[in-house]
């Protein structure tokens, strides 16, 4: 492995160092700031409560994420179909994604049990980049290659099969990436707001939780299991993206 | 034998662009037919009208007997970029509902044509700009279409490589029997691959003249030496600059 892949990690381990080192010397108690290594401590004794919290966030985000996927991809197709429903539609679909979800997060849980309410969230959050993106891909063909599929008499499902889809797939799995994140986010921000009014099992809710009990270190260690989450998250739709565009897109190819 | 035949055409694009303007053009079956003339002086915009991609707002448009089957090749060689060399060729006729199983012999004949029966599980990216423009042909000849219209098909490519195309296709159109309407800018391609040359003037596209030029059976690269070739490219030449300073 070369030195510049192992850079981040040495600049991470200096990074906690300098944390460990600086609560050791200035005496930090740990309700204040808790060491890492008090925080890997914490994370071990407490595995079998936060690990099943992040199975819960992570099953919740991955649900979102399927959710935002199938309708936002069958929504594009719809929009680049029947261009008066991407009219009639879109700006909905706008005033959902600029409306902050941690304001909308309170009154889903009014009308919908905590789980749910969360799901809806996460989905939210995720289905903006999907469906923009998207739309923006299938609307972004090659013309000559319309044209050429014109010239051959292609029906409007064939365009839409071998041409237009396999053309937006850059497109959607860039608003896939976005939208892994940020389903992670809106199910961490709706399980705060619902940890807030004592439900939930997720991971921020044990923060939410951890926090009424001054337990830092669990609070830290919620945190650092939802980073994992997230770069676990990441690097599984950065695998998807080369193994799906690495023989043809440019994004996806290793310059030599 | 006429092919079709173009009648006082006229285009008008929604910008206002008067892209057209009284084009009358005869195409006769088994005759290379160049459209030379300036880029913006309506030729492509001819080529579109022929193969159905473009209506025109005046004139008449009408085929021979019957509306022949059409190849088309643009100035980019338009591949799919996530198939290979093989699917490419093979989607005129998967549009067409052909199985793959059948329509294999006939991919790989158009392949071997081009001199690309090696490269067929290739990626667009790892041919060269000659050899993407083999594929492109390919795809275009896999119909066996009875009429290929080419949109400057060589503009982007190195001198050599466009020497051996242009080669190539005057063997391909004595194989297949096709008639072929080349778009070009290049007075010297015009004059090597034609049997007629018809020269636009631009603001608004109408043909100014017409050069035939004189048919030895077989043209070689010894053809670019010759009498009649110097002289069909000092007509063109003459009648370009004259369209051009009447612009």
């Amino acid at each position: 492995m070369s030195f510049s892949r192992l850079l981040p990690l040495f600049v991470f381990l200096v990074l906690l160092g300098g944390w460990e080192s600086l609560v050791h010397l200035q005496s930090i108690p740990p309700y204040v700031l808790p060491a890492p290594s008090l925080i890997l401590t914490t994370l071990r004794e407490d595995w079998t409560l936060l690990s099943a919290s992040l199975w819960v966030t992570l099953r919740i985000t991955a649900l979102a994420l399927a959710l935002a996927t199938g309708i936002g991809v069958a929504l594009a197709i719809l929009f680049a179909q029947w261009t008066w429903l991407e009219r009639s539609f879109f700006p909905i679909a706008v005033i959902l994604q600029v409306t902050p979800i941690i304001a909308i997060a309170p009154l889903l849980l009014i009308y919908l049990d905590a789980e749910t309410a969360v799901l809806a969230c996460a989905f939210l959050v995720a289905f903006f980049p999907i469906l923009s993106n998207t739309a923006l891909g299938l609307s972004s063909t090659d013309h000559n290659l319309r044209d050429l599929f014109d010239l051959y008499g292609a029906s409007g499902w064939q365009q839409m099969r071998l041409l237009r889809l396999p053309s937006a797939l850059p497109y959607f799995l860039g608003g896939l990436r976005i939208a892994g994140g940020l389903a992670l986010i809106g199910a961490i921000a709706a399980e705060i707001a619902a940890g807030a009014s004592g439900q939930g099992a997720g991971l921020a809710y044990r923060i939410v939780e951890a926090g009424y009990r001054l337990n830092i270190p669990r609070m830290f260690a919620a945190l650092a299991l939802i980073s994992v989450a997230g770069i676990a998250i990441w690097l599984v739709l950065d695998f998807v993206n080369r193994a799906l565009l690495g023989k043809w897109h440019d994004s996806a190819r290793q310059r030599s | 034998m006429t092919l079709l035949s173009l009648s006082t055409i006229g285009k008008t694009f929604a910008n206002g662009t008067r892209a057209l303007d009284h084009l009358d053009l005869d195409i006769a079956r088994g005759e290379f037919v160049s459209l030379l003339g300036p880029s913006g002086c309506g030729k492509s915009t001819a080529l579109r009208i022929i193969a159905g991609l473009e209506r025109a707002d005046q004139g008449k448009f009408t085929w021979g007997d019957s509306k022949p089957d059409i190849g088309f090749v643009f100035q980019d060689p338009t591949l799919m970029p996530w198939a290979n060399v093989f699917d490419n060729v093979f989607l005129p006729l998967r549009l067409k509902g052909v199985s793959h199983a059948q329509a294999q012999p006939k991919i790989e004949e158009a392949l071997a044509r081009v001199g690309l029966a090696d490269f067929a599980q290739h990626m667009p990216r790892e041919l060269s700009g000659g050899m993407k423009m083999r594929a492109s042909i390919a795809r275009a000849l896999v119909m066996q279409p009875k009429l290929l219209l080419m949109d400057e098909p060589f503009a982007a490519l190195d001198e050599i490589t466009r020497h051996r195309l242009n080669r190539d296709l005057l063997n391909l159109q004595a194989e297949l029997g096709m008639t072929v309407i080349f778009v070009t800018h290049s007075v010297y391609e015009s004059a090597f691959l034609s049997s007629r040359i018809c020269v636009f003037a631009p603001r608004p596209g109408r043909i100014v003249e017409t050069i035939s030029v004189a048919e030895p059976a077989a043209r070689t690269e010894a053809f670019r030496l010759s009498a009649p070739y110097l002289e069909a490219c000092a007509k063109a030449s003459r009648a370009l600059e004259a369209a051009m300073e009447g612009a």
